[in-house]
């Protein structure tokens, strides 16, 4: 810390670098795609261990979720006489906002944790060197399969997320509280619109998952090759998703739910 | 695992997903309460339409019959220039009149129609002539005051023309 310029010059010239490097390492798996999709049944079988597997977490998390926006929202709204309006309330936070979004953090701690950690214990076992010797590209064989699984895996779990979700709220407003069963669906079916609220909240959803899963086999990749360095990308996947997650979705939000 | 149970249970995911989108879609929103294939366009001009919006509902006694499709600026008269989606069955009198309302105190501002007395109906493409605006809030507040004003000058000459009597 002699000259505090250089410190300042050096760490911007290094997350500059770690820019270019992400934006490359994006590239050369988009390039390393269409070999990928030569052996679908690599696709598939990561949709099952980071979407299928991480089905427990989200649907109790939807469910709980639910509930908690469901008793909160109703003491808020009780007091302005606003309480028939629970469903309508409950389902925009949850397809706009806590879906999307609180999916792609819990998603980030388990589906990208763990493609994080396996990718970086193929690296420290030398697999992926290993691979290339023999002439098998180890991002198409390995890391765009992770990849594309993850894409396809985010939006159908933030949409399981948000409708458990309003089936978990239904449960604790209508048999529960006692808010009106009729009034609860239908003043929700008048007031969401399927294109502006649901439709956003999927195209935030698969945003999200670009990231996250990014994220997640890029630190992987990229990881020391020693116990410590897994660690290290280990929380470092969950640290950069969840803050980019976070920005994004501000920006997003501000995109589409702008009233201009 | 064996490959096919596995390509079975990422097909069983992939259809929840689809079925919690279906679900979100049908019983959580508001599609599948109005086709555009079997509708006629109407059209209606404003002097102002205050708030109202594209795919905003079109309602007659209450009823949601149509939706609002584009909203212009006709460039020669500076009226609002709004399409409407009518339901096929659901026809008007050509002396209909629309009304921009709001749907409670502050929900979102629809198309009232009311039907008139003619005979012959509205066609597609047909302009509704009788229109009312949105009530914007400033007129309503200078209408207020006006009238107010009004009242305090036409009842101070009262006690003079009393006294003059006598």
């Amino acid at each position: 810390m002699t000259n505090p310029f250089a410190w300042i010059g050096s760490r911007t010239l290094e997350g500059l670098r770690a820019l270019g490097h992400n934006a490359w390492f994006f590239v050369e798996l988009l390039r390393a795609t269409p070999a990928a999709l030569r052996r679908p049944y690599l696709v598939t079988a990561q949709i099952h261990s980071i979407g299928n597997l991480s089905l427990v977490i989200i649907l109790s998390s939807g469910l709980a979720v639910g509930f908690v926006l469901a008793l909160q929202s109703y003491y808020a709204l009780v007091t302005y006489g606003a309480s028939e309006s629970l469903g309508l309330l409950v389902n925009l936070s949850l397809v706009r906002e806590l879906g999307p979004v609180v999916t792609a953090l819990l998603f980030a701690g388990r589906a990208g944790t763990s493609l994080t950690a396996e990718i970086g214990l193929m690296k420290a076992g030398e697999q992926l060197a290993a691979m290339e010797m023999m002439a098998i590209d180890p991002k198409s064989r390995v890391l765009v399969p992770r990849f594309l699984g993850g894409i396809v895996a985010m939006p159908v779990l933030a949409v399981l997320f948000s409708s458990v979700g309003i089936l978990g709220a239904y449960v604790v407003a209508v048999q529960l509280i006692g808010v009106d069963d009729g009034n609860f669906w239908s003043i929700m079916q008048s007031g969401v619109d399927v294109w502006r609220d649901v439709g956003n909240g999927i195209i935030k959803s698969m945003v999200f998952g670009v990231i996250c899963t990014f994220v997640a086999v890029y630190q992987g990749y990229e990881t020391q090759a020693t116990p410590e360095g897994v660690a290290h990308a280990t929380t470092r996947t969950v640290v950069i998703s969840s803050l980019s997650v976070l920005a994004m979705d501000f920006v997003l939000t501000a995109m589409m739910f702008s009233t201009h | 695992m064996n490959k096919r149970g596995v390509e079975i249970l990422v097909g069983m995911f992939v259809v929840l997903g689809l079925a919690g989108l279906l679900f979100l879609a049908l019983k959580a929103a508001n599609l599948g309460s109005f086709s555009a294939s079997d509708s006629y366009v109407l059209l209606a001009k404003f002097d102002n339409i205050g708030g109202l919006k594209v795919r905003a509902p079109v309602r007659s006694a209450g009823v949601t019959v149509g939706r609002v499709t584009s909203i212009t600026l006709d460039p020669k008269t500076y009226q609002g220039v709004v399409k409407l989606d009518v339901q096929q069955g659901v026809v008007f009198p050509t002396d209909s009149s629309a009304r921009i309302l709001t749907s409670g105190l502050l929900g979102d501002q629809y198309v009232g129609l009311e039907p008139g007395a003619e005979e012959k109906n509205l066609g597609a493409g047909d302009t509704i002539k009788q229109t009312q605006s949105a009530v914007v809030l400033e007129s309503l507040i200078s209408q207020f005051l006006f009238n107010k004003a009004a009242d305090a000058g036409s009842s101070t000459p009262t006690p003079a023309a009393g006294g003059a009597k006598k």
